[in-house]
């Protein structure tokens, strides 16, 4: 504690505003938590929002000030201390967590502003905003802390608040249940995270990242067996936080949610943590090359397998949950060859358009009644011009639309990284997912604005008002054209240069072919669903059916998983209902009632009879004595 | 006192032993069930007194004494519980009074 | 003469209790309180006034913040032998706090034999200080075994009937067998390391600093330790030793329930701190794998029978037997930072435990169920309850920033550099927790609710006592160093005695 007293007294302006960056967030969590239900929709949502904005214009005045000074480091106390184990609740600022900052701040913000119109109305904002608000705190934690021990603070803080906003309509068991299917996917990712912090620590003997970062090359050779296992272990909590194959199976059920935190958590920051915490760990990955290219295939197989499936939803939020399981497998292909700031910066833009796509499907959502089923929609791009607009806008982003969207620049880079660090197979399969982009983003926007209404709740849409409303839609979607892809994040000096730097052959043609694959979907798109119109509904029988059922399912992992790990399990905790163990004492316990029975039995009662007994068992025990006695 | 051996006052208190253990087991009224164990502590004190007197050593006759003691003890305790038997089965037998059977 | 007055204090205060009934029920509930109360401040004015950081590397008798001896039965060299130091202190620091809940808690809930009841409640918390404090292995057993028999009353008189003809009869007499038992071994043990001791130098001693000098054989020291450690492994629980927990737990009353999981279990993890591996180092180095893997295997164990559970309070009886697992690989794994992270998970556990307690008895004041499948949807029906009740699911599923995490990692990562296999396999035990964590948030308070009617909220005295415990759990969480500190020097000695055992074997470095 007197550390913390020490850093107040010599306050610099980073000392007092890179706390604040998850202070704010914190103190809107225990206001709104111990309000005990006396603060109505206003106040909640008010205190909500403000603490992010406030949390949002600390980042930008930090950002000001890490444009003069450089990176800042901040301890504010020792955390656990015993003999080298010695975590701090310590933070780091560099460009890579001013970034990730940013994002969240502003990002969330926004979001925190649009929940407000969202969720009027709603019985339990308060609980609403404690949790959104809890959110953002530990985000933020998971994005600033300088060790190991911290970033798993809010690692797992993230994921009990994504727990808390899946299940948040508790009523209906199904969001329960979506919730605890999360948390324990992300868990099972947690756990390999936090192995493989036990053999960072138990090798280096730090859990600080920097120190890890300085002297893991001195450690080992690159390829070495321990740091590529500690390199698989982070691959393993990256691939369950960020939904990549083969613990991607909770995303798509996490849209229980409202609208709002899908944007918030399941598109732009959560969900990307994984992302972030590879980037982060760049160090230890650059000494595993077989880490690192498993990394870049997990990413292209979950970008296909992510496409294909988006392709077959009829639910808008899936399309966009599969949506962004393949825009993430984007960013772990950029990792996986090395482009770590490239995958960075997707991230940036993703959180942009994708946040501005969730966003725009809530709008819709909310005007057509919670209406979410691209069956029962069509025919609303006049009722809803805002929402239309964003979805155009975002989904030219995601199908990375030549020259004027922000997602072209960032995933026109992404393939690029790839063909300079000559992963052909890598560039085929992201050419592929962006050709399947344009098609399910088409697809979407088509099957939901265009063609008849097809029920009442479509035909009889309002208009969504006011600034809550109007503002975060606007903003995202100016970030989401090329102008947000004019903010370079200041990721020099954090993260080594990726393998396109420097490098200019091919990158022309590349980007030629880039775009044309992304104008030929989108032409795909608009014959096939625009023009073709039976192609937006599933075929019913033959190859065409089974295609559906195929993707609709998303490959049938959650059948594969049930059928090998919950059903066994579930069997395990019948057969042990009554305690196996237990058991065993029983049965003991019942031999013992048993001999008693018998033993009962001998008491007759009659006097005479234990007399005979009696001297028979002296007469016995004498006679043995006296063989005893004899035989020796 | 060497008139006597040891051998034969021992035999005898074997036998007298015997004949109240064959009482004890065999009658079924309670007088004679309390008489017999007299015969049986009488053995055992004869036995003592035999040994006692046999190895020259006094305490043969101080166990004598015990017993004559316990036995007092025992025959108004037993003459005791024969009343309470009488008077709530009407009867000596023994074999009535089987209630504390397992 | 400080330490007298600490264990005297539970128990006058419990024939006090006792007499005051004729007073009202409220003056004798009042009397409990202020004597837990005492309790508490005398053992946090003495955190604050003694130094505990006494480097106890040479192993000298300076090992004690404070020591209090009068002869007892010189024949046999027994002594009224009490020592203080940090580790004893944290854990009657605990007692003392538990004790106050476990008063606070029984305000609504007993009305029959008000005075009695107190009485057991406070003996038990002397008998467990007692246990705490003695380092006379005489004197440990006779506390040992001291505080069994109010618990036994404590159960049978005023605990709940089960379903399943699953009596609160049973279920005392269940508990007691198997601690009698156990206890039994324990006497045995310590009288053959008594005799051993005797045959060596030709006197009798019962004092700990002697018996720990004593030489033995390692065959009878492997057995002397198997006895210490079974009698230990009953309470703490061990499977397969573990049968008479669920049913105590379940059937007990809300405070015996508190007291059980809180502290009762600690004097086990304590006893083998304090004796089983200082005593016998060489045997518990050697023991270590096994209790390593029993460990694991409660941990697996417990949370796999937690997920079949029907009674919410059976439920969390056996996740405590899956955290008692974590305690049991940290307290065998012997490294500094495990040690302690034994420590912080026994506080941990305590508070987050004793709190889903509290939480389980004061729903079944609401509902008159224990059912799991009777309840659901109670999230909107009960004011702040459910709130409290997410906290301490969030505790007990090892969440950052709460003590359970420190405690849990402090253990894996000590363990990790003796047995990472371990380590590797009790971390998917976190994931099972997560799984039996939450079905019961699921299936207490989530899905459609069984009725509408609104539940009484809770009181100002339920709200305080959660409020409290979780302030402390949030305490111990992010700021553990008080704690860490004040058990560091005798963590440190027990290290000492258990790793010159190993020294001779290369590093696993």
């Amino acid at each position: 504690m007197m550390e913390l007293l020490t850093t107040f007294s010599t306050a610099q302006p980073t000392a007092v505003l890179l706390p604040l960056t998850f202070l704010l967030p914190l103190l809107g969590t225990l206001i709104l938590a111990f309000s005990r239900g006396t603060l109505g929709y206003g106040a909640s949502a008010l205190t909500g929002t403000a603490s992010v904005g406030l949390a949002a214009l600390a980042t930008a005045m930090l950002a000001l000030g890490f444009a003069e000074n450089g990176p800042e480091q901040l301890t504010l106390w020792t955390w656990i201390a015993v003999g080298d184990f010695q975590p701090g609740i310590s933070l780091a600022l560099d460009g890579l967590s001013l970034t990730m900052l940013g994002v969240i701040t502003g990002v969330g913000f926004f979001i925190h502003l649009f929940a407000a119109w969202y969720m009027r109305g709603e019985a339990g904002i308060t609980r609403f905003y404690t949790y959104m608000n809890l959110f953002v705190f530990s985000m933020v934690l998971l994005v600033l802390g300088d060790n190991l021990l911290l970033l798993f603070l809010g690692w797992e803080g993230v994921g009990m608040c994504s727990y808390l906003l899946i299940s948040y309509y508790y009523t209906n068991s199904a969001n329960g249940w979506a919730g605890f299917k999360a948390f324990i996917i992300t868990r099972i990712g947690d756990v390999f995270l936090a192995i493989g912090m036990f053999l960072l620590f138990s090798r280096l003997g730090t859990l600080n990242i920097a120190e890890i970062l300085e002297l893991a090359p001195q450690a080992w050779q690159s390829g070495d067996t321990v740091v590529e296992l500690a390199a698989f272990l982070l691959l393993g909590g990256a691939l369950g936080k960020s939904a990549q194959l083969p613990l991607h199976t909770w995303l798509a059920d996490a849209m229980a949610g409202p609208t709002p935190v899908s944007a918030l958590i399941h598109a732009a920051t959560m969900v990307t943590a994984g992302v972030y915490l590879i980037a982060r760990m760049h160090g230890i990955f650059e000494l595993a090359p077989a880490a690192l290219y498993a990394t870049g295939v997990i990413g292209a197989l979950t970008l296909l397998m992510a496409g294909f499936a988006a392709l077959a939803q009829t639910d808008i939020k899936r399309v966009l949950a599969y949506s962004t399981m393949s825009q993430i497998g984007y960013m772990f292909l950029a990792l996986g060859v090395g482009a770590y700031d490239t995958a960075i910066f997707h991230l940036m833009t993703h959180a942009f358009f994708k946040a501005l796509l969730f966003l725009s499907a809530g709008a819709v959502i909310v005007s057509c009644h919670h209406e979410q089923d691209m069956r029962n929609l069509g025919g609303l791009w006049r009722k809803l011009p805002l929402a239309y607009m964003g979805f155009v806008v975002g989904g030219a982003a995601l199908a990375a639309l030549p020259l004027v969207s922000a997602g072209f620049y960032s995933k026109d880079e992404i393939l690029w990284q790839a063909l300079a660090a000559d992963q052909q197979g890598l560039l085929v399969a992201g050419l592929i997912g962006a050709l399947l982009t344009s098609l399910y983003t088409l697809r979407l926007i088509i099957g939901t604005f265009h063609g008849a209404a097809k029920s009442d709740n479509a035909r009889h849409a309002e208009t969504g008002r006011g600034l809550a409303h109007g503002l975060p839609l606007v903003v995202l979607a100016v970030l989401s054209t090329f102008l947000g892809a004019w903010i370079t994040p200041p990721l020099g000096g954090v993260l080594p240069s990726s393998p396109g730097e420097g490098v200019t052959a091919g990158h022309g043609a590349l980007e030629l072919v880039a775009a044309a694959t992304a104008l030929a979907g989108i032409a795909l798109g608009v014959w096939l669903f625009g023009l073709k119109r039976g192609w937006l509904r599933p075929a019913n029988h033959g190859l065409g059916a089974g295609l559906w059922q195929l993707w609709h399912h998303a490959w049938g992992f959650d059948l594969v998983f049930d059928w090998t790990i919950v059903r066994p399990y579930r069997g395990v905790v019948w057969l042990l209902q009554s305690d196996l163990f237990d058991g065993l004492f029983r049965l003991l316990a019942w031999c013992v009632r048993l001999v008693h029975l018998g033993l009962s039995r001998t008491q007759t009662g009659k006097l005479r009879g234990y007399a005979v007994t009696m001297v028979a068992g002296a007469t016995l025990i004498l006679l043995s004595l006296a063989l005893v006695i004899q035989g020796t | 006192m060497n008139g006597v051996p040891m051998e034969h006052g021992l035999v005898l208190a074997a036998v007298l032993f015997t004949l109240g253990l064959g009482g004890l087991m065999f009658r079924r009224n309670m007088i004679f069930v309390l008489m017999s164990l007299e015969v049986m502590l009488n053995a055992a004190g004869l036995a003592f007194i035999v040994a006692g007197t046999g190895w020259e050593q006094p305490e043969g006759q101080v166990m004598f004494l015990l017993v004559i003691t316990l036995a007092a003890a025992e025959a108004s305790v037993g003459l005791a519980l024969l009343i309470q038997l009488y008077h709530r089965f009407k009867t000596l037998n023994l074999d009535v009074a089987s209630r504390m059977r397992g | 003469m400080i330490l007298v007055w600490l264990i005297v204090i539970p128990f006058v205060g419990g024939l006090f209790c006792w007499q005051a009934e004729r007073l009202g029920s409220r003056a004798t509930r009042l009397i409990a309180l202020a004597t837990m109360l005492c309790e508490l401040l005398i053992a946090l004015w003495l955190w604050t006034q003694l130094d505990f950081q006494l480097p106890a590397t040479d192993g000298s008798s300076t090992q004690w913040a404070i020591e209090y001896r009068l002869p007892w039965i010189t024949r046999f060299g027994i002594d009224i032998h009490l020592a203080l130091d940090g580790l004893s202190l944290v854990l009657i620091a605990l007692t003392g706090f538990l004790g106050v809940l476990a008063v606070l808690c029984s305000w609504n809930e007993i009305v029959r034999r008000i005075g009695f009841f107190h009485l057991n409640l406070l003996w038990i918390l002397g008998g467990v200080v007692g246990v705490f404090l003695a380092i006379d292995l005489f004197l440990f057993f006779f506390f040992w075994e001291l505080m069994l028999v109010p618990m036994y009353f404590l159960i049978a008189l005023w605990g709940h009937s089960g379903s399943k003809g699953s009596t609160r009869i049973g279920a005392a007499i269940k508990f007691f067998i198997y601690t009698q038992a156990s206890g039994l071994l324990m006497l045995v043990a310590i009288l053959g390391l008594v005799f051993a001791h005797h045959a060596n130098t030709g006197e009798y001693s019962f004092s700990y600093a002697v018996l720990k000098e004593t030489t033995l054989s390692p065959t009878l020291a492997f057995w002397l330790m198997l006895g210490f450690f079974i009698a230990f492994a009953v309470k703490l629980p061990v499977i397969p030793l573990h049968g008479w927990l669920p049913n105590a737990h379940a059937q007990a009353p809300t405070a015996g329930s508190v007291d059980l999981a809180g502290i009762l279990l600690k004097t086990a993890a304590y006893g083998m701190l304090r004796f089983a591996l200082p005593l016998f180092p060489e045997a518990s180095q050697a023991f270590a794998p096994v209790a390593m893997g029993l460990g694991l295997l409660g941990i697996f164990y417990g949370a796999v029978l937690a997920c079949g559970q029907r009674d919410i309070k059976r439920f969390v009886a056996y996740t405590s037997i899956a955290h008692m697992g974590f305690v049991l690989i940290g307290i065998y794994a012997g490294t500094p930072l495990a040690l302690q992270g034994v420590v912080v998970l026994m506080v941990a556990h305590a508070f987050s435990a004793a709190g889903l307690f509290i939480l389980s008895g004061q729903l079944y004041e609401r509902l008159h169920t224990r059912q799991i499948n009777e309840m659901g949807g109670l999230w909107g029906r009960l004011g702040s309850l459910p709130g409290f009740y997410l906290f301490l699911i969030a505790a007990s599923l090892g969440m950052p920033t709460t003590a359970n995490f420190v405690g849990e990692f402090m253990v894996l990562f000590g363990t990790f550099a003796i047995a990472p296999w371990v380590v590797a396999l009790a971390s998917v035990g976190l994931v099972l927790a997560a799984v039996y964590s939450l079905l019961l948030m699921q299936r207490v308070h989530y899905g459609p609710p069984k009725d509408d009617t609104p539940l009484k909220g809770l009181d100002p005295r339920e709200f305080c006592m959660l409020l409290g415990i979780i302030a402390l759990i949030l305490w111990v969480g992010l700021y553990p160093q008080p704690l860490l500190d004040t058990t560091g020097a005798s963590m440190g000695e027990i290290h000492r005695l258990f790793d010159a055992q190993s020294s001779p074997l290369p590093e696993a470095r």
